[in-house]
């Protein structure tokens, strides 16, 4: 069994003893600094714990390095550092989670993974309009899980200006 | 997939090489005479297209490829000629050919009335040559005497057997020319006990009377032309019992056949030796190796405390292992190599239909052909390489009048090269048009704010120009080369493949852009360097040497960068330590400067500073768009031994990136000229 293999196995099991309504989707929550995240189940490819990455020079501070998956090369993102706050002390306790957006691979570097959560569409609430700062977009939405918010990830905005930017511009414009 | 489907699928795929063959000598031809040897190609390949087609009730394609198979035959056999504005034609019928095959492959019937125009004048030039035919053809069988009789010695080998061909049809199909007789000749089959099954013994002498023409019978045995002994011989002095006389010759001559068999078997050992695998088994093999080089590498970095005269034996193995896997990594590389023809004869095609559009007469000369490229690479430069042809044409030549006023031949030519130097490929791309003009290049620069209005250039430097993004000649956007796209995109897509371009050009003369790119996108030989306790990798064919100044050689420029000689030369010095913005951590630097001179694209030396040279290895280029972005003064990342990534420095982009901080002015033209230089690896 691989590690998806295994998420998704918990997953359900989980979902399983919780859930009640049909269309729940399953997310992967984590946490990094104070605050709780979650993304969609089907977006984590893996869970790994931290090794040291390559740096590379003259990127933002929240681009940590690369990393040698299988032979494939991903950036490995600082999630709290991305999102605002400072850069994260990493130890081999911390977790990087794989996932995939529009067939690239990125790592979010986050301080452990919390739980599977399981919800339907209409407990993510909406989040509320604010000064519309660009920020405030990688937010999908919010589910209140006992009592602690968690914050859905849109992965395509949280990565769009470094990892996407790359896969634009790769579209040849001479066809 | 059952067996039908199997089959079927193969014979799209034939249809798919024999269609290219087609074209290729379709682009090739030209009123009047031709080359037979292509004709005969391209007659070969609509006749095994429609065989094909025939076997799985194509109906319409059978059609199709019956009239034109049809019109080829005459043309191939000289009884008819091309005529002004024929081989266009049937380039397009070749188009209408390949647009039945898709709709048969896709399993949609094509539009209705597809083919007919082209089907009514295939027809037309039948009917046409007709009369002129039939006169030849009747000259012919003078030629040839005796009234339409022949005898055929028929001998097939084992390879007709293998590809299903069954002599049972072929004598149907003679008999259907003209009264048959065949004797059979049993005296090569051996003991039943010794027999091969699928060899085959029997030959057969067949006498056909009245057959209309030589060239019928040929056609008969086209498909197992190669595969069998084959000889058609008038039958001039008639024997009294064609069977009497074979059996004599049978029994007589055992011992004479097989003598005249071996001088006879030149064109049977012209046997196909080629395979069709899937490129994504060969990617799969590729990356298979690749990750045994890394794993050999991690080996040898582990044992390598075994650097001792006790373990010579195994010293001796762990070298002789890592000579096996580098032979190993070129096999299979070079499974990926392909001559550049695929690539370059659909150009032949693209300049005749815009020439036509664009009201120029244009010839393209192909050279080098035969070059051998990695495949990605061949199939990445599809794009950039038909919009410079286009480019050249548009842009580059002029109009008939205008040529005719500048006192050239009214045909303008653009030239398409491709060679192998230094371990890299250079295409190059030429036309004999009006040029760049380094004035109307550097207003319209200014013009888009890409230069100041003062700076001062070299004409190189001014030429490079057109590669920067927001710059294009064209007064007005036509809608063959000028969709708003320039040559900053053909430049970022051969960097996206590690190479660069660059043009050369003089007014009136015309213009040359050269393409170099590497041989693969896969490997490259390395030297691990350190700095600052990170490590990377220099591409080895950049380095010239490895030298330690005096730290007293070594000067300070105005604009903070510095200099060391070098038998007389000033280098300019990169300190890795500042271009990676790397941080010492409090450590110190290190007592004595190691610099590693390397040189760029353009030939210019400049010395990078570094910690230590760690040693030479091969690593695996893996990309880092793949899942990142470009980042300047990278050309990609490699896995070393320890399982970890390392970039691999880009020279060119960091000789850009310390020109740009230490220049005062951003717009200078040293920022032209290094834009122009940078360039990127991707795997």
């Amino acid at each position: 069994m691989n590690a998806e293999e295994a998420v998704l196995a918990t997953a359900e099991a989980i979902a399983a003893g919780r859930d009640t309504s049909s269309d729940a989707k399953q997310y992967v929550s984590f946490a990094a600094g104070d605050e709780q995240y979650a993304v969609d189940i089907i977006s984590v490819r893996e869970i790994k714990g931290w090794t040291d990455v390559t740096s590379l020079p003259n990127q933002p501070d929240h681009v940590r390095g690369v990393l040698n998956l299988r032979g494939a090369v991903l950036p490995i993102i600082d999630l709290q550092c991305r999102l605002g706050g400072g850069l994260t002390e990493t130890s081999p306790r911390h977790v990087i989670v794989i996932v995939a957006v529009d067939d690239r691979q990125v790592g979010l570097l986050v301080d452990a993974v919390s739980d599977i959560l399981s919800a339907s569409d209409e407990r993510i609430q909406p989040v509320p309009e604010t000064s519309g700062r660009e920020d405030a977009r990688v937010f999908s939405g919010f589910l209140t899980e006992e009592d602690q918010m968690v914050a859905m990830l849109d992965l395509p905005r949280l990565l769009g200006s470094e990892v996407l930017e790359g896969a634009l511009h790769e579209q040849s414009e001479l066809q | 997939m059952n067996d039908f489907e199997q089959f079927k699928q193969t014979f799209f795929d034939e249809c798919e090489e024999l269609l290219q063959q087609f074209e290729d000598v379709a682009g090739t031809l030209k009123a009047g005479s031709n080359d037979p040897a292509g004709l005969d190609d391209m007659f070969r390949s609509v006749h095994s297209i429609k065989a094909g087609a025939g076997a799985f009730k194509f109906d319409r394609l059978v059609k199709f490829a019956h009239e034109l198979e049809n019109v080829m035959d005459r043309v191939r056999s000289g009884r008819m000629e091309l005529a002004e504005g024929d081989p266009e034609f049937i380039m397009e019928a070749g188009d209408v050919l390949q647009d039945l095959v898709a709709a048969a492959r896709g399993g949609v019937e094509a539009a209705a009335g597809l083919e007919d125009d082209a089907l009514t004048r295939l027809q037309a030039m039948l009917a046409g040559g007709s009369a002129e035919a039939a006169a030849a053809e009747v000259e012919k069988a003078d030629n040839e005497g005796g009234a339409g009789d022949f005898r055929i010695d028929f001998r097939p080998h084992r390879a007709m057997y293998e590809t299903a061909n069954e002599p049972q049809l072929l004598f149907h199909a003679l008999a259907a020319l003209g009264e048959l007789s065949a004797v059979a000749d049993l005296t090569r089959l051996p003991d039943l006990a010794k027999m091969q099954p699928d060899e085959g013994y029997v030959s057969w002498q067949i006498d056909l009377r009245g057959a209309p023409d030589r060239a019928a019978i040929e056609e008969v045995f086209e498909f197992v032309d190669g595969d069998c002994d084959l000889t058609i011989e008038p039958l001039t002095s008639v024997p009294a019992s064609p069977v009497e006389a074979a059996v004599e010759e049978a029994v007589e001559a055992p011992d004479a056949k097989p003598v005249a068999k071996a001088e006879n078997s030149g064109p049977a050992a012209v046997q196909s030796t080629s395979i069709r695998v899937e490129l994504e088994r060969v990617d799969q093999l590729v990356d298979m190796v690749g990750e045994l080089v890394i794993a050999q590498a991690m080996a040898l970095d582990s044992l390598s405390e075994l650097v001792d005269i006790r373990h010579v034996k195994q010293l001796q193995a762990l070298e002789d292992l890592t000579m096996r896997t580098r032979q190993l990594q070129e096999g299979v590389m070079a499974v990926r190599m392909q001559p550049l023809k695929a690539l370059f004869q659909r150009f032949p095609r693209i300049v005749r239909d815009l020439s036509r559009k664009l009201g120029k007469s244009v010839r393209l000369e192909l050279d080098g052909e035969a070059t051998e490229v990695d495949k990605t690479i061949i199939e990445e430069l599809s794009d950039p390489l038909t919009h410079m042809i286009r480019n050249c044409m548009d842009h580059g030549l002029e109009t008939p009048e205008e040529r005719q006023a500048a006192g050239k031949p009214e045909q303008g030519v653009v030239r398409l090269s491709a060679e192998h130097r230094n371990g890299r490929i250079l295409i190059r791309v030429s036309d004999d048009g009006r040029g760049l003009n380094p004035e109307k290049v550097f207003n319209k620069a200014v013009e888009n704010g890409l230069i100041d209005a003062d700076a001062e250039l070299s004409k190189e430097e001014i030429e490079a120009l057109i590669f920067m993004p927001g710059f294009s000649t064209a007064a007005e956007i036509s809608d063959v080369s000028g969709r708003g796209v320039g040559m900053d995109v053909v430049r970022r897509n051969i960097q996206k493949l590690g190479g660069r371009v660059t043009v050369e050009s003089n007014e009136g003369e015309g213009s040359t852009f050269t393409l170099a790119l590497p041989l693969t996108l896969a490997v490259l030989d390395g030297m691990l360097v350190s700095v600052a306790g990170e490590r990377y990798v220099v591409p080895l064919s950049a380095i010239v040497e490895t030298v330690c100044p005096e730290a007293s050689a070594i000067r300070a420029l105005p604009d903070g960068g510095t200099v060391m000689p070098l038998r007389g030369e000033a280098i300019r010095l990169i300190d890795l330590c500042q271009s990676m913005n790397l941080s010492r951590h409090g450590q110190p630097e290190p007592l004595r400067k190691l610099a590693v001179i390397v040189e760029t694209e353009f030939g210019r030396r400049i010395g990078l500073v570094v910690d230590e040279l760690l040693g030479q290895q091969q690593v695996v280029i893996k990309s880092l768009e793949a899942n990142y972005r470009r980042i300047e003064g990278v050309a990609g990342t490699a896995i070393l031994g320890d399982g970890r990534v390392r970039l691999i420095l880009d020279i060119d982009g960091l000789a850009a990136m310390a020109g740009r901080n230490s220049d005062v002015s951003p717009k200078s033209g040293d920022t032209a000229k290094s834009e122009e230089a940078t360039g990127g690896l991707s795997a």
